[in-house]
């Protein structure tokens, strides 16, 4: 067994949508110029994807690359990955100012699966799924703390909140995706 | 007696029979009723007693308007008081009793009140209650408290659950009724995002119940079809059993849906609160129907005429077999037709007006029933059901000219349009002379964060009361293309205001002429309170408790105002409302809660060895919103004894404390050193690589913020650890200087609080503990004191730092969180030949108050500089400015008459109470004992098996060795003499080992 | 509750997604400053019925601080703006006064 777990092992519940923890993902904070040639090299290098336009997500299979705000990256890689990449990040950024943290153990990640998903986190988010574009990643609150998603499949949305609230964070998912709590049923 | 027809009643399904009970009697309904029309069709006129004379009430309304119809609905965890019987779907096994009663509602101990009513004048608890004083606490607040308030609050916890949910529209429509329907219909043809919501669960509002056409058809039929189109609609949101509760700031509107209220148990949530952001809002919420003012108007059986009418047509009730109709309308007569439709008796139509001459009177007269014009109700006769009415002209002063035997009235005083959603967020209103009513200044709306009007009030709502009106009026304000729907029909006379009945009523009459049924407001309470000089048409509300019953006056309020403004001799409009407010009727409390109960009532922060400490013993103490071990409980150990035991661990062994908590923020970029010279009031740039500096942060008014260890990572890069509390509000203030201040200044940031666990290994075997994990030179030699180096503990990833808030040897080690668990599990098990214990923060208190290191929070709270502190030495003299120097050259900052820190010892051993202040010599210009010191910090120190403490003392450091006196509780004064505020290893050895 | 659009990430975030900071465009006066000075900087605030210009955070978004231009009185916004300006735009203060044509104008 490796040393390093996820803050909930991996917890699911089915209702109405599915909602999981889905373990760790190797993050990396990336703040620069996100308009330099060497940040462009540097992501693709490390995602294989461009440098994403502001509040888009770039996915290249399991890696992503996340705006965060006009000078911040989220790099998205394989949890083993990190290590690496944030050494070849760092490496190819060495010539300009730039900031390069591993937050993968900081983060909890979570998956809402299933075609009525957007009605679970409808009831968290201040946010309009009605006109949230494919690719957009919208940083935002849910209920009361800090929370980033993101359509990541046809009926998927991937969830991402600090390590330190992941109870609380599933706790909201389960108790939003109860059966019998569907805002539209069919 | 009020009974169930054996025909007709649009909304209820006579082959689905419904059981419930009132007041523990068994009665039946069936599916779509309310619980009011089941209980008329019950013949449970009688359902519940007024708040203030205790009088019988009974159900006067059929919706959101009714202010008697209040019961405790349900039992147990599902028990809830004050639910209008009127909006409330009935259900099978529903559960109701009557409130504000003793022993019971037939026979009322309380109702004595009503015999002393006119003891009980508007603004008797203002005048009552003043005096003597004494009486107020012993006497007035206990009586008042044992009959306060409706209903009984729940004993159980709540068994439902609630949820909110976000919704966002070009349109929003609050009103189903024809107008919301045919606003919805056109804003969505013409592209918009339409969300409509309507607080019943059927469409169609009054049309359907008139029996109005519309396009040819019966209001019915154009209804469903209107819905079935909009159903059809990708661009059409449509829900019943949700009211627009409030409209707030730019187009948030609340929605209140009731989702399960009807069938409990069937696991969905009870209620769902919406809130919604609407480009733009249309209330379509009609209007509501007025009593009038005459003696009796309050016994049950006594009716707003509206209501009859639709507990004939959609239930199937009737209120009477004989129905007295009172009214200044044309409107009430539907009211007779439509009883008379249903086989019962109408003896009498009493119309204010001089005359009755338009189509619907004369309907009413052909179908031979009398139409009594010019006329008044003298007096309802009856106690607690209607027996009769005594007739007058309505000119006169109430001579009675016939008596009518009736079991029903049905009165209307027209019509006042639902204005309360325009109105919430700064709609402002105009007097409608014609129609004597306030309706929607469509000049004045409420804005929206463009500037432009953000709501429209469309049909009733906004004034019009015949169905061709409201059609085109919702039409043409929605943006609707081509002819709006049509719905002709014969014109109705006007109306004519009628405030009191008769209109020359003398004092005895205008004492039984109820305003608020619920609150027990009469006409006389208001004409007093005009008379006491109460002009203020809020101050009256407030002085006589008009209109601030749960239902907020709806059906009265107008009637209210009138004859105020009467009394006060001025028009109606100076007068003007009092303020309607959110929510539109009271919606739950677990609505507001939504999904926050329970284990999410709030954020609970959990650090990755949060589980390890939940199943040893870990005694909490909230920290912001984590959770950190106070202390860690053995079998059969007390808190105090744990304390103790955890600090004599580190001091003899060694001890482990969960540190993940303490934020960390890296700082990098060429300018870093630059800021943090800024942040810090030390130097931070000078630090070299691989060192660690002690670090104080100050507001920009002086005042220590917040303080922690600052690490050089590498040439560009910093790690500041900041308090537990101080993480995000650091990262806050950091940023916000860096962006909207310094922004030509190269400097990077990012929070990495929650990336690492961290772990202080503390006590005279740390070395040998972590040794034994293997991987890194631990020596003295390799980590100095206050440094730091990176490298493999027992296999981890680890930034291991020599630093100590304990005094004694310790490492803080920060491995990634996610391994944070198992490496605890790896010094636990390292440590146990050194007998190690996990330690809390208490222990770590009292160990850094040994040493005399200061706390933030507690030897800090917003006025103390660090200089009181006697922290000089980090306070760079070099640095031309940093956050705070400014504010602490002041005259005061700098004054030697500053409290300042030094340690206190009690000349007994004993712990000095927390907070204690030092008195001296002398009264304050309030004659106060004057102060001269403060306790800020206090323990019993196992270590030195005494009392010691920090306290902040004027010249302290300059009196060492005086005797201060601490009044405490009792008239004791405890005794302490100052001191270093160092108490344990002076010169630092044990730490630097 | 209000609604601003983070210049930043163009999001029109509700005011549970942003954190308020008070008055904008503040200097800061550090040691050397007199005490009037200083005491403008630290404690003098304007509140008026009318234009402001305040201070505000995408807390849970972007985490940027921008400036917002609206009337206190009616909650109008006139705009949003850069944090990294010591005065609100030309433009927008040209569209203020074509709204509110008897503000005072800034500062």
């Amino acid at each position: 067994m490796s040393k390093a777990v996820s803050a909930l092992g991996g917890v699911s519940h089915k209702g109405f949508a599915e909602v999981a923890e889905a373990g760790l993902r190797g993050m990396i904070t990336v703040r620069g110029d996100l308009s330099s040639a060497a940040m462009k090299k540097a992501v693709k290098a490390a995602t294989g994807t461009a440098v994403p336009a502001a509040r888009r997500i770039e996915i290249d299979g399991d890696k992503a690359a996340a705006w965060m705000s006009p000078d911040e990256l989220l790099v998205m890689v394989p949890y083993e990955g990190a290590q690496d990449a944030v050494a070849a990040l760092e490496k190819a950024l060495a010539g300009e100012h730039h900031l390069v943290a591993d937050v993968s153990d900081a983060r909890s990640v979570f998956t809402v699966k299933g075609s009525k998903a957007p009605e679970a986190l409808m009831k968290l988010c201040p946010v309009d799924f009605g006109t949230l574009a494919e690719g957009e990643i919208r940083r935002t609150r849910a209920a009361q703390v800090a929370a980033a998603f993101w359509k990541s499949g046809a009926d998927e949305f991937t969830l991402v909140s600090f390590r330190s609230v992941a109870g609380y964070v599933m706790g909201l998912l389960e108790v939003s995706s109860r059966k019998g709590g569907e805002i539209f049923p069919a | 007696m009020s009974t169930r027809l054996s025909k007709g009643g649009r909304l209820i399904d006579r082959a689905k029979p419904l059981n419930f009970t009132f007041n523990g009697r068994r009665m039946a309904g069936y599916e779509g009723d309310t619980l009011a029309s089941a209980l008329l069709g019950a013949d449970q006129m009688l359902v519940g007693r007024s708040f203030k004379y205790h009088r019988p009430r009974g159900i006067i309304a059929s919706g959101a308007e009714e202010p008697n119809a209040l019961l405790g609905l349900g039992e147990g965890g599902k028990f809830e008081p004050n639910q209008r019987a009127t909006t409330t779907e009935l259900f099978d096994g529903a559960s109701t009793t009557s409130q504000n009663h003793w022993p019971s509602l037939e026979f009322d101990v309380g109702a004595i009140n009503n015999k002393l009513g006119r003891f009980l004048p508007g603004g008797f608890y203002y005048k009552t209650f003043m005096f003597p004083r004494f009486a107020w606490k012993h006497v007035f607040e206990p009586v008042i408290r044992q009959s306060a308030g409706l209903g009984k609050a729940p004993t159980a916890r709540d068994e439902d659950r609630y949820e909110y949910a976000y919704a966002f529209a070009d349109v929003v429509v609050a009103g189903g009724g024809i107008a919301g329907l045919t606003a919805a219909l056109a804003a969505a043809k013409a592209g918009k995002r339409v969300w409509l919501m309507e607080q019943t669960a059927h469409w169609g509002g009054r049309a359907v119940v008139d029996g109005v056409e519309i396009d040819g058809k019966p209001a019915e039929a154009w209804v469903n079809e209107t819905v079935e189109a909009l159903g059809k609609m990708d661009n059409v949101t449509l829900r019943t059993r949700t009211m627009a509760s409030g409209l707030f700031d730019h187009g948030y509107i609340m929605g209140y849906e009731r989702v399960a209220d009807h069938t409990p148990g069937d696991g969905r949530p009870r209620h769902r609160l919406w809130r919604i952001r609407a480009g733009h809002v249309i209330t379509a919420t009609g209007a509501i129907e007025r009593s009038l003012s005459f003696a009796g108007n309050d016994i049950p059986g006594v009716m707003l005429a509206s209501a009859v009418r639709d507990y004939v047509v959609n239930w199937a009730v009737s209120p009477g077999d004989r129905t007295v109709i009172v009214t200044n309308n044309d409107d009430a007569y539907r009211t007779a037709l439509a009883l008379l439709d249903a086989g019962l008796l109408v003896p009498a139509v009493i119309d204010a007006r001089p005359e009755a001459t338009g189509a619907l009177p004369e309907a009413v007269r052909a179908r031979g029933v009398r139409v009594l014009a010019g006329h008044g109700i003298a007096k309802v006769k009856g106690g607690k059901r209607v027996t009769g009415v005594s007739i007058c002209v309505q000119a006169g002063e109430g001579a009675e000219i016939e008596s009518i035997a009736c079991d029903a009235v049905a009165m209307s005083g027209g019509w006042s349009p639902v204005v309360h959603l325009w109105s919430h967020c700064g709609g402002k209103l105009i007097w409608d002379e014609e129609r004597a009513m306030f309706r929607p200044d469509p000049k004045r709306p409420a804005t929206g964060d463009d500037g432009e009007a953000m709501v429209t009030a469309v049909g009733s709502a906004n004034g019009f009361l015949t169905p061709d009106e409201v059609l085109a009026d919702a039409h043409k304000a929605a943006g609707g293309q081509g002819k709006a729907p049509a719905a002709p029909a014969e014109s109705e006379a006007p109306m004519m205001p009628v405030w009191i009945m008769p209109q020359g009523a003398g004092p005895d009459l205008r004492m039984k002429m109820w305003l608020d049924p619920q609150n027990d407001v009469k006409v006389s309470d208001v004409q007093l309170a005009a008379r006491e000089g109460y002009e203020s048409v809020e101050h009256t509300k407030r002085y006589t408790t008009l209109g601030m019953a749960t239902d907020q006056g709806k059906m009265s309020n107008i009637n209210g105002l009138a004859i105020l403004s009467d009394a006060l001799h001025r028009p109606i409009p100076e007068t003007g409302t009092t303020t309607f407010r959110p929510p539109y009727t009271p919606i739950s409390i677990g609505a507001i809660a939504g999904e926050a109960r329970g284990d999410i009532f709030q954020p609970l922060r959990r650090t990755p060895m949060h589980a390890w400490h939940e199943i040893h013993g870990a005694h909490w103490e909230p920290v912001g919103l984590w959770r950190r071990p106070y202390c860690f409980l053995r079998t059969g150990e007390g808190v105090h004894d744990a304390v103790n035991r955890e600090i004599r661990t580190v001091r003899n062994s060694v001890g482990l404390l969960d540190a993940s908590t303490l934020g960390k923020i890296i700082v990098k970029g060429p300018d870093a050193g630059k800021f943090l010279d800024m942040l810090y009031t030390n130097m931070m740039s000078t630090l070299p690589v691989g060192k660690c500096r002690y670090g104080l942060m100050c507001s920009e008014n002086g005042f220590l913020s917040d303080d922690g260890v600052v690490v050089r990572l590498s040439e560009d890069t910093w790690l500041c650890h900041t308090t537990t509390g101080g993480a995000d509000r650091i990262h806050g203030w950091m940023e916000d200087w860096l962006q909207c201040e310094w922004w030509d200044w190269k400097v990077y940031t990012a929070n990495v609080t929650e990336q690492y666990a961290q772990v202080a290994i503390a006590g005279p075997n740390a070395r040998k503990l972590l040794e034994k994990l293997g991987g890194m030179d631990l020596s003295k030699e390799a980590i100095p004191f206050m440094e730091w180096r990176e490298g493999t503990l027992g296999g981890f990833r680890a930034r291991v730092h020599r630093i100590s808030f304990s005094g004694e040897l310790s490492f803080e080690v920060a491995v990634p969180a996610s391994e944070g668990r198992a490496f605890w599990d790896a010094l636990i098990a390292a440590g146990e030949e050194f007998g190690v214990a996990p330690y809390g923060t208490e222990a770590m208190h009292i160990m850094r108050a040994e040493k005399g290191f200061i706390m933030i929070g507690d030897e800090t709270d917003g006025t103390v500089i660090p200089q009181d502190l006697n922290l000089q030495w980090a306070i760079s003299k070099k640095k031309d400015d940093y956050l705070g120097k400014r504010a602490q050259e002041r005259s005061h900052m700098a004054s030697p008459d500053r409290w300042k820190l030094v340690g206190l010892e009690t000349l007994d051993g004993g712990v000095i109470p927390d907070g204690a202040y030092a008195v001296a010599e002398g009264v304050n210009a309030n004659g106060q004992r004057n102060m001269q010191g403060r306790v800020t910090s206090t323990y019993y120190s196992p270590t030195l098996n005494k009392g010691i403490a920090m306290g902040l003392v004027k010249h302290g450091p300059d009196r060492m060795g005086e005797v201060l006196d601490f009044p405490v509780d009792n008239g004791k004064v405890v005794k302490a003499r100052i001191v270093d505020p160092v108490f344990y290893d002076k010169d630092g050895e044990k730490q630097n080992v | 509750m209000l609604t601003l659009e983070c210049p930043y990430c163009g999001v029109k975030a509700e005011e549970t997604e942003l954190q308020a900071g008070g008055e904008a465009h503040l200097k800061r006066y550090g040691p050397g400053s007199s005490d009037d000075e200083f005491e403008s900087y630290l404690f003098m605030r304007k509140n008026p019925k009318g234009v402001h210009f305040e201070r505000w955070r995408h807390a849970y978004g972007c985490g940027k601080w921008f400036l917002a231009a609206r009337c206190t009185a009616t909650l109008e916004v006139f705009g949003t703006y850069s944090a990294q300006t010591k005065e609100p735009p030309a433009d927008l203060q040209a569209k203020i006064k074509a709204k509110r044509p008897n503000w005072e104008g800034y500062k």
